[in-house]
């Protein structure tokens, strides 16, 4: 894609905070990562995979549970957490790639409502309560992650912010060479024609294997400095509606599209976040909204973009 | 004594209890188009499918330059030399067809689990791709999304992609079915073409090609063989004429 259109949606990241609640901004930017990772394998590889929220709130956990009890500095936290969702990213994947389609998805769920229910019930997760009062630390020891600016009256969070807004370029960088890598080539075979890409002689379980691991990391990577934002880690976080949520984001946006999963995450956390005071109806909008679109626009807004200007966003 | 390329001792599959596949014996020899022709049902797909290991025999082996590959994984008989085309088009049709030639060729670069590189790595494969769908007739047609092509142009990329493993083997399902008459001798010369140097095993329906390409012919009815032969002593066979010719020359 066009480089002026990188640099402007990056300059628009750094300025952000000022014009943007950060904490909100900040929230985008973990589910827009974790849509992505997750447009990673559904996208570009096929795979719909159920059970998400695993990664996602697993690695919250861990990173909440190394930061609060371990006392680690945040950046160990993060790593930590991403490592943590690559292994159980391993584990599941090795278990869910035996079979296809809807049992696949299935699998997945199933062996994320085992990490659900682990949330629960271990004497480390504080159950119910979820992990409370996370520290955001120093990172490298070094710069205070709490710290608040004060710009113009209003106060500002923005070495968190820039924090996560870096780790979010450098996940979301990590996507879009996989993709665009021969390996995602491969990836898109196999999501196009799998049993031509095993003719051609490709090993296409160790491909789908390696693709759920990074797809596992970098959800997990989201959840890490969701962690860090909210100073909280949740059974919300590891709930089958957050795996649930996602594959809503990527759809929305539009799923085997590079900005869809950023657009889609945008537009349901944004209207999560605007419709608050409606309660509970909430889920009946932004269901109705989902419906509307998938009959309107099946490629979701950026697909359907895409299609427009006859290139691939 | 004459050089098998490919041969099965006892090949079976068994589909709980029905027998698709009974103790085939098949041998390709080296150089040859051999086509294996028989009614519908006569189990010809699922001879194939048990040669590039889609299915799992029941029993018998199957042995390749003299190894026994029949415990070896679809990818690994792929490496070996024998890559397979199937019967409905097996191309990727979200991609261009250079991509879908590319996708071959790639494999052999040792880097396709590299998700670290930038794809533009591939473009020294570009050439190479541009010269096989050069020669099956799609050189104009390297940069347009595949699913839009004809027909008998996506079989003749599904034939570019095969040629780019350079097979010692090549298995054919079918390469004329559903075509138009043009399409059919097109292909057909095609499939002579790229015959030289290698050996190709083809199902086919049909008896034209059949009589122009096929060195040898295997017929096969009820998941066993029939007859076995060139042309003009399989045609003249009685059993055959019966089985399967008698209805096709109506």
């Amino acid at each position: 894609m066009n480089k002026y259109v990188w640099c402007a949606l990056i300059l628009l990241g750094l300025l952000a905070p000022f014009v943007v609640y950060p904490i909100f901004m900040m929230k985008l930017l973990c589910f827009a990562l974790f849509a992505s990772a997750f447009n990673l394998l559904l996208g570009y590889t096929g795979l719909l995979s159920f059970g998400h929220a695993a990664f996602f709130g697993g690695a919250s956990y861990v990173t909440g549970y190394l930061v609060k009890n371990s006392g680690l500095t945040p950046e160990l936290g993060v790593l930590g957490g991403t490592l943590f969702a690559a292994l159980l990213g391993y584990i599941v994947g090795s278990l869910a790639i035996r079979r296809q389609g809807i049992y696949f998805a299935m699998v997945t769920l199933a062996l994320a409502q085992i990490v659900y229910f682990v949330a629960l019930k271990a004497p480390f997760t504080g159950g119910e309560d979820g992990l409370q009062g996370i520290p955001r630390g120093d990172l490298f020891g070094l710069i205070n992650l709490g710290h608040v600016y004060h710009v113009g009256g209003s106060p500002l969070g923005l070495n968190l912010y820039y924090f996560v807004f870096v780790m979010f370029c450098l996940g979301f960088w990590v996507i879009h060479r996989t993709i665009h890598s021969p390996f995602g080539q491969v990836l898109k075979a196999i999501r196009e024609n799998e049993p031509r890409a095993v003719s051609l002689g490709y090993k296409v379980d160790r491909f789908k294997l390696i693709a759920f691991v990074i797809s596992a990391s970098l959800a997990g990577m989201a959840g890490s400095l969701k962690s860090l934002v909210f100073q909280l880690a949740s059974l919300t976080d590891v709930s089958w509606h957050t795996s649930g949520e996602v594959v809503l984001m990527t759809l929305l946006g539009g799923v085997g599209t590079v900005l869809g999963p950023l657009a889609g995450a945008f537009t349901v956390v944004t209207l999560q976040s605007e419709l608050s005071s409606v309660g509970s109806w909430i889920t009946v909008i932004i269901g109705s909204i989902f419906v509307i679109c998938v009959l309107l626009f099946r490629r979701g807004f950026i697909g359907e973009l895409g299609r427009l200007l006859k290139r691939s966003l | 004594m004459t050089d098998h390329i490919l041969e099965t001792k006892n090949l079976s599959k068994e589909f709980k209890g029905f027998t698709a596949v009974s103790a085939v014996n098949l041998q390709i020899q080296r150089g040859h188009i051999h086509a294996l022709i028989g009614p519908n049902g006569a189990g010809k797909t699922t001879v194939f499918n048990l040669l590039t290991k889609f299915l799992i025999p029941t029993a018998g082996s199957i042995h390749f330059n003299g190894t026994d590959i029949t415990s070896e994984k679809s990818a690994d008989i792929a490496m070996r030399g024998i890559v397979r085309s199937f019967q409905i088009s097996a191309v990727f049709p979200n991609l261009t067809p250079l991509e879908n030639v590319r996708l071959a060729l790639q494999r052999k670069l040792g880097i396709s689990y590299h998700f670290w590189k930038s794809d533009s790595i591939l473009n020294q494969l570009d050439e190479r791709a541009m010269e096989l769908l050069d020669a099956v007739g799609l050189a104009e047609f390297a940069g347009e999304v595949t699913a839009e092509l004809a027909y008998g142009r996506k079989r003749a990329l599904e034939i570019a992609t095969t040629l780019a493993l350079d097979p010692e083997l090549m298995l054919l399902d079918e390469p004329t079915q559903g075509m138009g008459v043009e399409d059919v001798d097109k292909i057909t010369a095609l499939v002579k073409k790229v015959s030289a140097n290698r050996t190709i095993l083809m199902v086919e329906h049909n008896l034209k090609v059949v009589a122009t390409l096929a060195d040898r012919i295997t017929v096969l009815q009820r998941g066993a063989i029939l007859a076995e032969g060139a042309y003009a002593e399989v045609s003249q066979d009685p059993q055959v004429l019966e089985a399967y010719m008698g209805s096709a020359h109506e």
